[in-house]
This record gives C-alpha cells, structure tokens and sequence, in this order.
C-alpha cells in the first residue's frame, strides 16, 4: 500500500462565485501529523469535508487512504476518524449510549461495539462519567468524547478540525498529549488549528492557508527559513563595552545581524545555532557573560511575518 | 458490448447500499422518539381522548346492542355533542402528531451541530433521513395500534360483545389508512425541518399548512367553483360538473381523503363517497351494508392517494436534503 495517506491534485472547491478551495495540492504520509493552519475562512474546514467526502470538490481529484471519496466514502469514513469543529452529542443520552449510536452505524456487533467503547472510555478516562447525559459534560469532557468517538471505529487516519479551540491550557496540553501517543501508534493525524504554539508542539509538518490556496507547506524550521530568512534568534546578556561586544558578536561566521537591547542584551540573529561561538567571542571582546539563549523560530513569528508581508504586497 | 458498459457504469456508481446503516438510525431515532417528553404528553392525549370518547360511546350504544351488526365499528364514530367522535378526533390528532413528531427531525441536527458528526460515519444521507422518517411513521403507527387494540378491549368489555371479523378487517385498514394520513404530515413537517434552520419556523409553516387544509380550504374551493365552472343555463349537467369539480379539488387537502376514507371504512351502508346519482342506487337495499370489498373499491384511490402523497413529498424532502451543504 501507498506510502501516502492524503493526495490532493488540483483539489478546487467553488460555491458560485466565490472559490473556498483553490486549485490545492496536499500530499500526507503515514504516521505523519501534519497542521493545516490559517485564518479563518480559508478553506480548511471546506478542504476537510472534501476528503471525508462530505462535499463534493468543483474540479480536481483526491485520495485517501487509496480511496476515491466521491465514489467510496462508505470505505473512506469507514477508516477515517472526524472530528468536526463543534461537537455535537444527543445530550440527553449518555455517553455510553452516545457511542453504542457510532459504533452501531459503523456497523459494530453488540458485544464488539461494548468492548470497544469500554477501551474507548477507559484510554480517555471518562469511564467514571460514562452512564451520566452529555448534557452534563464540561467543554473538556465532550472534547474527549469526541477522540473518543474517533477512536472508536480504530482508524488510520484522524481529521481534526480546530480541535483545541476554547479548551483551558491544561485540558489542551492533555489534548496534545493525545495527538502524540496516537501518532506513536502510527495512525496519520491532520489538524487544522489557529493556535499556532499548539500546533508547532505536535505538527511534523504544516501547511499554511490563505484565500483558498496552500501558500506555505513544510516543518517549521523550514517556514521559518522560507519566511523570517535566518531562523536562528539568539539572546545573549553580558556586560563589558557594548561596541566592543556588538562588533565582536557581528564578526561571527553566519551572523546575519546583531541589535542591542536594552541594558546588557543582545540579539543575534543567525543562519544556524552560533550559542558556542558567540560565547567565545563574547569572552574574547573582554565581557562577562551572563546569559546565553536559543530563541526557537515560533510559528507566531513565521505567520505574523507572512500575512504582513502579503498585506504589504497587496497594499502596494 | 453492453457488458462493457455495464461495468464502466458500476465502477462511476456510488459504492455500497445506499441504506447502509438504516438499521441503526431507524432504532436510534425510534428510542428517541418513543423516549421524548414530547411523545409522553401527546400519548396521555390520545388516550384521554379515546378513554373518554369510548366511554361515551359505550354508554350510548349499551342501549343498541344488538341492533346493530357493526357495533365495534360504532365505538370509533359515536359521539355525543359537543364532543366529537373518536374518529372526528384522530383528524386533528393525528396531523398535530405527525407535525410535533417531525418539525425538527433535520434542523435540529444542525442546531445540535451532530450532523457531520453521524455524516462522517459510514453511512449514506439516503439512509440519515429515511430511518428518521421511517423511525418516526414506526412511532406513530405503534400509538396508533396501541390505541387501537386498547379501543377494541375496552369496547369488548363495555359492551360485553365480540367484534366479527369484518369489523376487524374494517378497522384494520382504517388504522392503515390513519398510518398514512399522519405520514403524509410528517413527511410536510420533514420538508420544512429540511428547509428551515430554526425548528420553531418549520413547526410554525407546518401548522399554517394544516390550518389552511383544515379551515380555508374548503372556503377557497367554494369560491372558486362557480368561477370556474359559472352556471350558465341551470343545466343538470352544469350542476354535476360543478360539484364533481369542488369534490375533485377538495380531494387535494389530505382532510378530505382521510374523511371520506373513514366514512367508507367505518360506516358499512355508505354507498359513495362523491356523488350519489340514481342509477347507483338502482337495485340497492338503502341502508344494507356493502361488503367490505366494495367500501375498499370506494376509497381505494384515496388510500393510495394518502401512500402516494406521503412518498411524494418524502422524495421532495430527499432531493432538497441532498443538495444541502452540511457545514452549518
């Protein structure tokens, strides 16, 4: 079988006018977790619903898993876990008989259907709430449901749509969490988020939506290449003649540039990690260091510094 | 050749049964149904009503027994002013019912935002909506039996009488017939869940529909008529066509067919449901009952009109279902 989960070529989407999808190509492989990350309205969420086969794309073809989800989305929703933006459960029902509904219309046995949703319950700890309505449930609680409900029919493929959206940090961190052991457990996951912190911690590789389009695609140090240029901040504090360090620290190999900050900080900005060479030549120059630091590329930055970019572009 | 064809086609078709899954939907939406608070209330009405409509009724025909050989058939049309009959009853019951059971069958899955959730399992929409509308005519046609054999016992022990087996097959198709009064109301309430996003609009555009049927319809077709058809020279003819074509329009309102089924189902001597020309009396013995054969060659076309009526605006609310998007 195909290394490639996801294989999107030319994938268009239009509702009359106005084009959700623009010719989007998107390849993802097995065991990735890859981050489909944009403002809103850029067509993730539309994209999402043309893999699952929810809606049909205007023009272009698509795979997943193999699969053909205009003609087989029987199969394809079969192996795919979604987990739409906002989750809905029958509130009045429990949460036990929330999923027996699932795994009844994934066409689970009885007692196949109970095992699972035990383990289910059991992997994302709402064993103990698992006889009480939905309706009780706390934004965290349905969240799990949700994986829950994913895990349920064990598949090799999750979608996630916006999925940490308004959860408290630590019911987030727990979330992120899930995202990893499910990645260690070799099924592909695709996310599509905003909060871009979140999806740097577990995203091998992201894509970056604008108006339809992919503009973006990589890991994230190679968007930070692609976009802040050199990807490497490095904070250094010390004291001793300022001119003196600046001129030290600018005559490094692969220094881009150097800025005093106030007091005794520095910045480096620098194509690779230069931590050891910097303290040397802060050394040298005659100062006392006091601090040394990487500042990791954030996507924050990579993101603020596109969508300025494209602004400045279109202002122009 | 055609062979090729045939196998290019079935590789371009959608894969799998479209009612892939109806199975669990049609429970679902049936334990749903039956479980709702709204279904409570609209049971201890029905049996309210036929309680007391057969209690009424029991009291007045203990007098006749034995009069009458269609004494059960008498339980469901008895009533004593101001009170209706059973049957009067279940004209307004049963689209109050239907209406309450289906307004929000779809729209509500939107508001829930569930809808792509059950979407994305592997099931088809085909088989979504049907199982809600099959779940929902199952619910309905469980009351209705229900309440059925609750009417036939207590009559039996009212009336200490055993119903013969034509007034059991008499009022077996009028619980059909009923089935299919209420589907074509829920099938309406269904269309209107499927094109108003707000459950309180499709309820509110349901009733407006019934209310229309039920009150102006009749008021319309008789204003209507003699525009339509004036009388010219005070004709037999003219009159005929006049009031076959008020008959024919009045025949659009599902009220009328249920009406007129009932008439003939529940009252053996009633000989035609339209017009009563001489030549079909010719050779009848007035008040003799008809076999029930020939009451059901009476309202056979209303009771495929009601089938087909419910099917019709089932597969209105289908395309209209399938060509909708599904993020909200």
């Amino acid at each position: 079988m195909s290394d490639l989960v996801i294989e999107a070529k030319g994938l268009t989407k239009r509702y009359g006018n106005v084009v959700a999808v623009d010719s989007l190509d998107l390849e993802v492989h097995r065991g990735e977790v890859f981050g489909l990350l944009g403002p809103n309205g850029a067509g993730k969420t539309t994209t999402i619903l043309m893999l699952l086969g929810l809606t049909e794309p205007t023009a272009g073809t698509v795979r997943v898993l193999g699969l053909d989800p205009v003609l087989q989305p029987l199969s394809v929703k079969a192996r795919v876990g979604y987990m739409p933006e906002q989750m809905g459960f029958y509130d009045e029902l429990t949460a036990r008989q929330n999923l027996f509904y699932i795994a009844r219309l994934n066409g689970l046995g009885r007692e196949e259907a109970h095992r699972r949703i035990d383990e289910v319950l059991e992997r994302l700890g709402l064993s103990d709430v698992a006889d009480r309505p939905v309706a009780t449930f706390s934004r965290g609680m349905r969240q799990r449901l949700g994986v829950a409900e994913v895990l349920l029919k064990r598949p090799q493929l999750v979608i996630m749509d916006e999925p940490t959206q308004g959860l408290d940090p630590e019911v987030a961190r727990r979330f992120l969490q899930i995202v990893r052991d499910l990645k260690a457990e070799g099924v592909t996951v695709l996310l599509s988020s905003h909060l871009l912190h979140q999806v740097q911690a577990v995203c091998d590789r992201v894509g970056l939506f604008y108006r339809g389009r992919m503009v973006l695609e990589g890991s994230v140090p190679e968007l930070a290449q692609q976009v802040l240029g050199s990807a490497y901040h490095i904070r250094v504090e010390a004291e001793g003649p300022s001119s003196a360090l600046v001129d030290a620290l600018k005559g490094l190999p692969d220094a881009v540039g150097v800025e005093k900050e106030d007091g005794n900080r520095y910045r480096v900005v620098a194509r690779r990690d230069l931590r050891a060479e910097a303290a040397e030549a802060v050394v040298k120059a005659g100062g006392r260091l006091l601090g040394l630091e990487v500042e990791m590329p954030s996507l924050d930055d990579i993101y603020a510094r596109y969508f300025q970019e494209v602004e400045h572009v279109a202002a122009a | 050749m055609s062979q090729q064809h045939e196998s290019t086609r079935v590789v371009r078709a959608r894969e799998g049964s479209p009612w892939t899954g109806l199975g669990a939907v049609i429970m679902e939406e049936m334990a749903d149904s039956l479980t709702s608070a709204r279904m409570r209330i609209l049971e201890v009405l029905i049996a309210l009503t036929a309680a007391g409509t057969v209690f009424i009724s029991v009291q007045d025909l203990r007098n006749t027994v034995g009069e009458d050989p269609f004494l059960l058939l008498k339980l469901f049309t008895t009533g004593r002013d101001p009170l209706p009959s059973f049957a009067g009853f279940l004209v307004f019951l049963i689209p109050l019912i239907s209406i309450a059971l289906a307004f929000d069958a779809v729209n509500s899955e939107f508001s829930r935002r569930s809808l792509s959730r059950i979407l994305a399992q592997p099931i088809y929409r085909d088989a979504f909506l049907l199982g809600k509308f099959l779940a929902r005519l199952g619910t309905l046609a469980l009351t209705l039996t229900v309440i059925w054999l609750l009417i036939i016992g207590m009559g039996i022990v009212g009336l200490g009488v055993p119903p013969s087996g034509e007034e059991v097959a008499r009022s077996l198709w009028f619980l059909l017939a009923s089935i299919f009064y209420g589907g074509i109301w829920l099938a309406l309430a269904m269309v209107f869940s499927i094109v108003f996003r707000q459950p309180a609009t499709a309820a509110l555009a349901s009733i407006a529909v019934w209310i229309f049927f039920t009150v102006f319809w009749e008021m319309l077709v008789g204003l209507a008529v003699p525009w339509l058809r004036p009388l010219k020279y005070g004709l037999v003819e003219e009159v005929l066509a006049q009031e076959q074509l008020e008959l024919a329009l009045n025949r659009i309102s599902p009220n009328t067919l249920y009406g007129e089924v009932l008439l003939a189902l529940l009252y053996p001597s009633v000989r035609s449901v339209g017009l009563l020309l001489p030549f079909q009396l010719y050779r009848a013995v007035l008040g003799n009952p008809l076999p029930l054969r020939e009451s059901l060659l009476l309202v056979w076309p209303h009771l495929t009109g009601l089938i087909g009526g419910t099917i019709l605006l089932f597969a209105l609310g289908y395309v209209l279902f399938q060509r909708q998007e599904i993020r909200a």
